[in-house]
Parts: structure tokens; sequence; C-alpha cells
């Protein structure tokens, strides 16, 4: 379980996040919307220890971040970009780069790669080489890099951003599966409520660095919390 | 008029000193280069600007200002290293560190800088994600190497001044070139001259051929 307690983030010593509480459950896909700028990725980074705290603390198990080796922490958690950012070396070689950090064995590793390229529907591209994918090929083989490590939280930044509407629906739908059939705890950036709605249990709102409205696509919908919410919401639908 | 044993123990001497000298330009110019352009610290802009007008150094004030370091009279007088090979690697050492590190920081702040992060997002330890970044930039970085013995293989001037060219010692292709052109043996320079540029077309291809391999993998 993510506790996040009273967090504040600067960038130039300026405030760019501020969360006064906010939890994800094990098992749960928390969907993060807001509009561009609003501080959702500077979240994730938070979240992923990739960005320091100023202030307060986010819980991992139970015990502050802080406290945690920062390597071993790293190992429990995933991270997935907007831009694949795969390496250049085979689809495979990809895939298995995680496993290789972490030191798992040859067969393992083989086992485990070969699992989710099929999982993913990637069999035919295991040879090839990452620049020789189209954007949606390299986000599918960026999520199976991604899962191949069983992380206990996956952090997901806006993975489809860049996709075409039609492999964008194809791959929603296979992580929805994904995440449905491993269970476990995801965050998952987005400013689509739609995709949001899709993907997660809850979704929370960010606007200006602040979590405005934490509930279901439904409640969010029906009852916003405040008026930036709601201005959020018909910036959306136009 | 030179003999061909000579020759051969000329080009050995220069091939040695500057393959030396580039590769202690490596061990030094690439774990520097990568602090540089993956360090947020203060200085750093100020430091990356020292860096590349290094690369820019004339290898005769690189000559004179290890000369008089080396000099009998000098802080370091006491090692009794002036004209000797030592010397002149030490020199092209001075020139080929700036180019390698200079280099190397150029190529890794060509990187997407996400990547870092992506790195790290996957359970990279930090050696980990510097050997991934350094095996991505792979290509520069051989550009790197290259740059930095071309810039030593050629110069005259710090290894005239601090090994002396005395025959058999410390004699190198290029200062063995002055010699013969300043006694009006000008077949014996073009002869020189041609070996040296054979040679360094040679190291050059070889290198050249990993690169572009590398790029069609």
């Amino acid at each position: 379980m993510i506790e996040v307690r009273n967090i504040l983030v600067q960038r130039n010593k300026r405030a760019v996040l501020e969360v006064a509480s906010l939890d994800i459950n094990r098992g749960e896909t928390l969907a993060i919307v807001g509009p561009n700028g609003a501080g959702k990725s500077t979240l994730l980074l938070a979240l992923a220890r990739l960005l320091p705290i100023a202030r307060g603390d986010i819980l991992f198990n139970s015990k502050p971040l802080k406290q945690w080796d920062e390597l071993e922490y790293r190992r429990k958690i995933s991270f997935v970009f907007q831009s694949p950012l795969l390496l250049d070396m085979t689809v495979e070689q990809n895939i298995a780069l995680g496993l290789k950090f972490r030191g798992i064995s040859k067969e393992e590793t083989h086992e485990r790669v070969g699992r989710r390229i099929k999982q993913l529907g990637i069999e035919s591209l295991s040879k090839r080489r990452a620049s020789q994918l189209s954007g949606g090929e390299a986000q599918r083989v960026s999520l199976a890099r991604a899962f191949v490590l069983e992380p206990e939280l996956l952090l997901l930044d806006e993975p489809f951003a860049a996709l075409d509407p039609p492999t964008r629906k194809k791959l929603i739908e296979d992580l929805s599966a994904l995440l449905a059939e491993d269970q476990r705890m995801a965050v998952f950036v987005t400013h689509n409520l739609n995709e949001a709605a899709e993907l997660s249990q809850r979704i929370a709102v960010i606007i200006d660095g602040m979590v405005r409205q934490v509930g279901t696509a439904k409640q969010i919908k029906s009852e916003p919390a405040d008026e930036t919410v709601r201005a959020f919401l018909q910036e959306l639908s136009q | 008029m030179l003999f061909d044993s000579e020759i051969i123990q000329i080009t050995f001497l220069s091939l040695q000193v500057s393959t030396v000298a580039t590769l202690i330009s490596l061990l030094i110019g690439l774990p520097f280069g990568t602090w540089l352009a993956l360090g947020n610290f203060r200085f750093r802009s100020f430091l990356l600007s020292i860096i590349n007008t290094g690369m820019a150094l004339p290898p005769v004030v690189v000559g004179l200002v290890v000369a008089i370091m080396l000099w009998r009279s000098g802080p370091l007088g006491d090692l009794h290293l002036i004209y000797t090979p030592i010397a002149i690697i030490i020199a092209q050492t001075v020139i080929a560190a700036p180019v390698v590190t200079g280099l190397t920081a150029a190529a890794l702040e060509a990187l997407d800088p996400r990547l870092q992060q992506q790195l790290l997002g996957l359970g990279a330890s930090r050696p980990q994600m510097i050997w991934y970044l350094w095996r991505e930039a792979r290509l520069p970085l051989l550009a790197a190497l290259m740059a930095g013995f071309g810039s030593v293989i050629s110069e005259v001037g710090a290894s005239m001044m601090v090994g002396g060219n005395i025959r058999g010692q410390t004699r190198v292709l290029t200062t063995a070139i002055v010699l013969e052109t300043s006694k009006g043996e000008f077949g014996t320079a073009l002869a020189l001259s041609t070996l040296l540029l054979v040679l360094t077309y040679l190291i050059n291809l070889a290198l050249t051929w990993i690169q572009q391999r590398g790029q069609k993998r």
C-alpha cells in the first residue's frame, strides 16, 4: 500500500506539487487526471523516488520511502514513460533489461520474458531491433518490460498519449486485462477521463499542483468537488 | 638518410606512445566526461567551458608547460623524465584528455535525459545506469576515441619539446619529418609523411568499421 502524507515537491525552489493525503491500495489501479503541467508526472516521479520531496512522507508498505534503501525500493517498482525509451538492442533484450539489473538467472529470464511477449502479442517482434518498431509496437515492448518485473507498484506516465486512436484502443484493452489478471498496484497518469475510467477503480484529479478530488469516474462527473474540477471536466468534454 | 630498421623503430614508438596516451586519456576522459554530463552541481557550465577550451590546447603550449614541470630544476625534475618516451606520453595525454572528456560529455548530453530515469525506474543501480548510457552512446564515444588519437598521433610541438627528438630513443614520426625537412631531405620526409598518413588512415578505418558495424546492428 502507498500512503502519501502532506508532501511538497519543489522545482527551482517553486512549489509544483502539494498533496495532503492520498492512498493507493494493494491491487488497485489509481488514475491521475489533470491538465498539462498540473503536476501529474511530478507525483509519479516522486512516487518512484526519482524526485526529492521537500516536505512530508510517502509510505510504502507502512515504511517511509526515505527509510527504504533506494535501490531496494526502486526494484519493487517499475516505470513506463510516455515515450517507450527502448535501448538500441533487440525486443527480447529490452524486455529482459530489468531482470538483468536484478541478476535473475538466464533460464528464469527466458521463461518470464517469453510469457510476457506472448501475453502482449509481440512474438513476431522478439528478435527485431527496437529501432525497427512502430510507436504502438515499441509501447507494447515497454509495457512487457515493466510487467516482466512483476513489480509491487507499477507507474505509467501517459503511455498511450503519442499513439493513434485504434492502436491506443487495443493497447488499453490489453493493459486493462493485464492489470486485472495481475492484481498489481498501479498508478496511471492520463488526461483522458474515459481512459482513466476504463483502467482504474478510482481517479484523482490534480489541478495546479493540488489533488482536488478523489473518487470514481461517475462521482467525479456527477459531483465535481469544486469549480476548478468542473471547469476541467468542461474543457475535456469540448 | 634513415635505415629501414630505424624507420620501423620510429613508427613503432609513435604508435606505442600515442596509443598509450590515448588509452590514459580514455581512462580519465570517460569517467570525468560522464560526471560532467550527468552531474548537477555548481560550476558545471564553467568546468565544461574549461574542458571545451582544453580541446583546442596548442601542443606547443602543452609542451612548454610539461617541459617546465619535468625540467631538471622543475618541480618534477627528480623523476628524470624529460627527453624520455614517458614525457611524450604525459604531454600527449594532456592534449588528448580534454578532447576525450569534452566529446564524452557531449555524447552523453545528446541522449534523451529521461533515459536515465527510465533505467533507474527499471531498477538499475548507478553503475548499471552509466554502463547502459555508455552503450547507447557507443558510436559518438568511439568518435571521441578517434578524435583523441588523431590529436596526438599528428602533433609535433609537444613531442619535440619534451622528447627532444633523440635518435633511437624519443624520435617519433612527426619529429623525424621535421628533422628531415630541416636537413633538406624532402624524399625521406615525404616517405615518413606518407607512412604516418597510411597508419592514421588504417587505425581510423578499423575504428570506423567498428563504429559502422555498431550502427547497422
